[in-house]
């Protein structure tokens, strides 16, 4: 298991970036390398050129923008695990790292590697989805914005071209006290959830929520918004049997089955994960209101 | 013979210029080139953590780096970790004392990884060393001499600072 | 002996200082100058005629050095198969493996071409260019089809699948079931997957011309198995193969075996005059280290209505793999484990090896026993539920009783040698970890939980295992002038602690210095025989080997001390390095004087007419396997809408008879559970039905790590063996073997209230949540 041949990139900017993915002959990136140095070292990607984006100036960072998230691609997952701004702006994606891998992995994973990689069961993009973040992506024909929604195209396939790099995510960040869970089940501890739930909640008066997001990982070929569910939250207080009615809707998600979930238990999952986030969520909103 | 490119690095504070084929994950160099055979390698995939190794003071799994990428850092290995030939690192200690390794195997992992634990951690409950050890995989010990001398490393540390 | 006591101390391990420090040397650690790299081609197919194989575009690639496939192997071998297969009257063929696959590949995995290159990595850009040209051919995936009439054959040249068959019976099964009053049959299968030690396998050949010798350094469990295969393939003189056991990183069973791999190392480093260096990786480990897999029961009890087990007979189906790399001993230990601790009249057991085709099975750390174990356990479940009892008051009147050990069983071991019950207190272990876990207590604690809604439950298992398989394990002892006492074992160490625990044994008749004792072991060159590391057998065979070696160059340095100081031997202590007279220390000689006085001056006697040398080798004799025994309780929450299940409180008490050292005995315990979690609700190796494995990498295959792994708590009894001087057992495998059947009985009392019941390990959480869903979809139809 030791990768196959390839010629080695080092870029310092995005621009060498861009313009080494235009002119090289089946290139491939490298962020942070927890998911396509196996690949390499399996040989299940065989590239002739490796471009690293680590020595990329000016793609780490977390900064607060007018109320919106600002990361850049390279930020580790270790140093959003770490930073206050996201644990005070974006408390679901603090409670989404704490479930990421292990520690090792979070000290070398990006943001950008795990959008990029796009594993339909992978934390980040979840809460990406759950957010409405709206991805920076750079090529050659300048920076265009792409909202998470229309992010992947298919299963592992996002919708970054050929040429172009992904450089940064903007999230938009919900009301101070908003009500947030992400809930896995994985089979250990650190392991890509079999299935995940993202949940975000204001409430209002009377404790009626008043908006809501509830992202479904694992079970789809990418994480899927439940806005019916979301719909359907509006004006309901946090009452669990009601909540449990109306993630039933979970099921009907067109789900992955392999031989160690088949799709009938993930969609089963989606309903318990989906509810468990959405209580936790709104005993969270109530507690800070 | 691939590609290869220059590095320099310090690796347990000394300081190395190699020239190393970049295809060559940090682990394969660390062991075969630098002869620092004491960092595992148990699945080449990411997940036992055998290999975990600090760099910078974190850790990372050296299967999942390229060597180039370890140029201009400053790496830790297990061999780096006692003080001095005669002296153990309180941590060793504690392996030694809580019956924390049998066949020695996934111990580099263990020991890099608990270093910069806790180091972010002085104090930990139980279960937040379980957590922080939950990417190194173990087949003999049942991990219970591991999590007792990773309180008992974490005490003693407390315990030289205090004094 | 006085101020000092090491035997029974839980003495920190000698092996720990280097690994601490990162100094071990295993395998892939040894670096030798001109050394090549090996990388081998697997057949990718589980079925295929090969037509053929070339390798030109892989020698073309610059740094490639050799591909050898069998064909080139073919001039320098006397035997081209592996024969390993222990001896049993049972089998109906022999399949023994070929150096490299012939013209059948038969598993996805087996080699057929070794490449050398200068580095691993162009050895794998050159085995990724040989071209293999298959024929594929039907391959037979499920153990149980293999038997049906007419069933594709994992051979082509094979008469049928059956491996070998046996049946295992005593008294008379058929009256009894016939007029039993009750009866209880349960359909059972298990799996357990590979020994996965987190060191794969490795070796590294180097040919000696001066010498005419070959060196193997091989992580194996037995460096004189490896010896003698090489031997009689190679068609070498025994003093021209030595073959040394570095560090090795967990063994837990297959590498015990001899591989492919091993004498193709070898003969290629011959060929190439270089030494030749394999570090098989993760991906190979799973695909062609042998590995434990499924056996389909059907088992059935008789009992009366107290519960009184008459009889138990039944049926098994063994996927044996494509060939044998070991022999029947898996399957026999399953049958004869079933129903060891408890008073079974009669016993039937049909048992048959099946021929799949996928990687050969061996025993993994268990060997067998957790499922034998498993079916007798559910089976006692079962009848205490149809008969209204608690489940410890059917192990209770079935347990055999301490007061009648010895228990001879009506039973054979694969040797032939009778199976006694030797030792122990089966009863009173088992209400011991009852007790430990609140047994009594518990169905308050489970009525309390319901109302929250948490499903908690509460299983248990006992067993026995044989320990310490003999027939011998050598041990040498040497005092040489400098005073070091030197210890030579034809043991094997793979992280059991195989050098503290000789040196205790040691140090405990020789001066209690543990730093003064240097254990040498897996080295087939210093000592002329040995078997290994197997069926937790090493503390008993070398130990007692050791022990007696010790007193008996104990007794001769005593009497040598005796003649140099003038003194009566009876007045004399060994003490450290030096034997002094009791009371009078400044009466004293160094051990090194004493073994220099017996080393001979020429022309001189030596003093009192002693022997030369102060040395003795010696080889306990053992035929009779000693047998452990224990509890294991185990207390669990079930999430019944994810199928999760999570520890509440771990218990085992056991009894390995005298103990060396208590720290090494609960980590062996310990880690010996952890493994048997896995089993229980983790590990699964899986095939499609072609016969491809699709569990490959450590993200398919998982393995239990620290978050998921409980705290256990252990309690110990120590009944001494009378089967061997120093009254110990083997404790290698007692955490593993009734771990499964402790959880799934736990997680079945768990789930109760929905009246489902599990006849599988291992369980893992969508089995549970569907199984649920049927139990509510049946009660919501009535």
């Amino acid at each position: 298991m030791k990768p196959p041949p390839f010629s080695y990139h080092d870029p310092r900017s995005v621009s060498e970036v861009i313009n080494l993915l235009e002119t090289l002959e089946n290139p491939k990136l490298l962020a942070g390398g927890q998911s396509l140095m196996p690949m390499l070292n399996m040989r299940y990607v065989m590239p002739d050129h490796v471009i690293d984006l680590n020595k990329v100036e000016g793609l780490s960072y977390i900064e607060d923008n007018n109320g919106n998230l600002s990361i850049g691609g390279m930020t580790l997952q270790r140093d959003l695990e770490y930073s206050e701004l996201i644990k005070a702006k974006c408390p679901l994606m603090y409670d989404a790292l704490q479930q990421i891998g292990h520690r090792q992995t979070r000290n070398r994973g990006t943001i950008g590697g795990s959008l990029s990689h796009l594993d339909p069961a992978a934390e980040l993009p979840s809460v990406c989805a759950a957010h409405d973040a709206v991805l920076i992506v750079q090529g050659p024909g300048g920076k265009r914005e792409i909202p998470f929604s229309d992010f992947p195209v298919a299963y592992m396939t996002p919708a970054t071209g050929m040429d172009e790099v992904l450089t940064g995510v903007e999230i938009p960040t919900w009301s101070e006290g908003h009500g947030y869970a992400f809930v896995e089940f994985a089979r250990r501890h650190g392991d890509f959830a079999i299935t995940s739930a993202a949940a975000l909640l204001e409430i209002g008066q009377g404790g009626r929520i008043t908006r809501a997001s509830l992202t479904v990982g694992g079970v789809g070929a990418a994480p899927v918004r439940m806005t019916s569910i979301e719909e359907a939250l509006i004006g309901q207080t946090g009452d669990e049997e009601k909540l449990r009615e109306l993630c039933e809707t979970c099921r009907e998600i067109d789900a992955l089955g392999d031989v160690y979930a088949s799709s009938e238990y993930r969609q089963h999952l989606a309903t318990v994960m989906s509810r468990r986030a959405l209580v936790k969520a709104y005993k969270r909103a109530n507690a800070a209101t | 013979m691939g590609e290869k490119r220059k590095i320099s690095l310090t690796v347990n504070g000394k300081s190395y210029e190699e020239e190393v084929e970049v295809r060559f994950h940090l682990a394969d160099f660390l062991r075969q080139q630098l002869g620092l055979t004491g960092t595992h390698l148990g699945c080449e995939h990411g997940v036992c953590g055998a290999c975990t190794i600090l760099m910078n003071g974190r850790s990372v799994r050296s299967c999942l780096m390229l060597a180039v990428q370890a140029d201009g850092q400053e790496l830790l290995t297990i061999e780096g970790i006692a003080p001095s030939e005669d002296e153990m690192h309180p941590l060793q200690e504690a392996f030694r004392d809580n019956h924390g390794l049998q066949c020695g195997f996934c111990t580099p992992g263990m020991l890099t990884t608990l270093l910069e634990f806790l180091d972010d951690n002085p104090d930990p409950t139980e279960e937040e060393v379980r957590i922080a050890i939950s990417g190194n995989l173990c087949r003999c010990t049942g991990y219970q001499g591991i999590v007792a001398a990773a309180l008992d490393a974490a005490q003693r540390l407390r315990d030289a600072k205090g004094a | 002996m006085s101020g000092w006591k090491v035997f029974g101390s839980r003495a920190k391990r000698l092996e720990d200082p280097a690994l601490l420090r990162g100094q071990g040397q295993f395998v892939d650690d040894i670096k030798l100058n001109g050394m090549y790299h090996a990388a081998f081609v697997r057949s990718q197919q589980s079925h295929a005629k090969i037509l053929n194989i070339d390798t030109k575009p892989a020698l073309a690639i610059e740094g490639v050095k050799a591909v050898y496939s069998l064909e080139e192997f073919r001039p320098f071998l006397r035997n081209e198969r592996l024969v390993v297969g222990l001896p049993s009257p049972s089998y109906k063929q022999e399949l023994d493996r070929p150096a490299l696959a012939d013209n059948e590949v038969v598993y996805v995995g087996e080699p057929i071409a070794i490449v050398i290159a200068d580095t691993r990595y162009v050895a794998e850009d050159a085995a990724a260019m040989v071209v293999v040209d298959y024929d594929i051919l039907p391959a037979v995936s499920d153990c149980r089809s293999a038997l049906d009439e007419g069933s594709t054959l994992a051979h082509t040249d094979a008469p049928h699948n059956v491996l070998a068959q046996f049946d295992m019976r005593y008294g008379d099964v058929e009256t009894i079931f016939q007029n039993a009053p009750y009866i209880f049959k349960e359909r059972i299968w298990q799996h357990r997957g590979g020994s996965h030690s987190i060191e794969c396998r490795g070796a590294l050949s180097f040919y000696d011309p001066i010498e005419d010798l070959v060196t193997l350094y091989s992580a194996t469990q037995s460096a004189h198995t490896a010896k003698n295969i090489l031997i009689d393939m190679l068609g070498l003189d025994e003093n021209k193969v030595r073959v040394i056991i570095p560090d090795v990183g967990g063994g837990f069973g297959p590498k015990l075996v001899f591989y492919q791999e091993d004498v193709s190392v070898v003969l290629a480093s011959k060929l190439l005059g270089k030494p030749v260096k394999w570090a098989e990786d993760r991906r190979e480990h799973f695909i062609s280290t042998t590995q434990e897999r499924d056996q389909y029961w059907e088992a059935e009890i008789a009992v009366n209505k107290e519960g009184k087990i008459l009889g138990l007979r039944g049926s098994m189906i063994h996927d044996h793999g494509a060939y044998t790399a070991r022999g029947i001993n898996l399957a026999f230990n399953s049958a004869l484990i079933v129903s060891l601790p408890y008073e079974v009249p009669c016993y039937l057991m049909k048992v048959v090896l099946a021929v799949t085709n996928k990687v050969p099975v061996t025993p993994v750390r268990g060997a067998g026993h957790p499922q034998g174990i498993f079916v007798m356990e559910r089976l006692l479940d079962r009848a205490a539920r149809e008969l209204g009892m608690d489940r410890s008051d059917i192990r209770s009147i079935n347990l055999i009783k301490s007061d009648q050990l010895p228990y001879k069983k009506e039973l054979k071991t694969r040797g032939d040698s009778p199976v006694i019950l030797d030792s122990g207190d089966y009863l009173g272990c088992m209400e011991d970890a009852l007790k430990k876990i609140d047994y009594y207590g518990f169905p308050s604690r489970q009525q309390k939980a319901l109302k929250e809604g948490k499903y908690i439950g509460l299983g248990f298992a006992n067993y026995v295992k044989g320990t310490g398989r003999g027939p011998f394990e050598t041990v040498t002892i040497r005092i040489g002038p400098s005073g070091k006492i030197s210890v030579y074992s034809g043991a094997a160490a793979m992280g059991q602690s195989t050098r503290t625990m000789l040196t205790q044994i040691v140090a405990e008749q020789l001066g209690g210095d543990l730093e003064n004792i240097n254990v040498v072991t897996g080295d087939s060159f210093v000592v002329p025989m040995g078997i290994g590391g197997s069926a937790s057998r090493q503390t008993v065979t070398a130990g007692s080997s050791a022990f007696l070696a010790a007193r008996e160059i104990r007794d001769k340095a005593l009497k040598v001390a005796a003649h140099i100081l003038e003194a009566s031997e009876a007045d004399l202590e060994i003490n450290g390095q030096e034997i002094r007279v009791k009371g009078v220390p400044d009466l004293k000689v160094e051990l090194g004087q004493v073994a220099h006085a017996v080393a001979g001056t020429p022309g001189y006697a030596l003093p009192g007419g002693i022997l030369p040398g102060m040395e003795s080798t010696k080889n306990f004799m053992v035929d009779d396997l000693t047998f452990v025994n224990g509890t294991v309780a185990v207390e669990v929450e079930v999430d019944v809408e994810t199928g999760k299940v999570t520890f509440r409180n771990y218990i085992i008490v056991h009894d390995c008879g005298k103990m060396v050292n208590p720290m090494i005995i609960d980590g062996q315990v310990i880690g010996g559970s952890a493994h048997g979690i896995g089993n229980a609700l983790y590990e699964w190796m899986g095939y499609d039905e072609e016969a491809q494995p699709i569990t490959t990498n450590f993200s398919e295959y998982l393995l239990l790590n620290a978050p998921e792994m409980p705290h256990i708590k252990l309690g110990h009894m120590e009944s001494p063996t009378p089967l061997n001087p120093l009254g110990v057992k083997g404790v290698g495998e007692c955490g593993v073997v009734a771990a499964p059947a402790a959880i799934i009985s736990a997680i079945e009392n768990a789930l109760t209230p929905y009246r489902i019941y599990f006849d599988q390990s291992p369980l893992r959480p969508p089995e549970i949540v569907m199984k649920i869903k049927e139990s509510m979809s049946l009660k919501s139809n009535k």
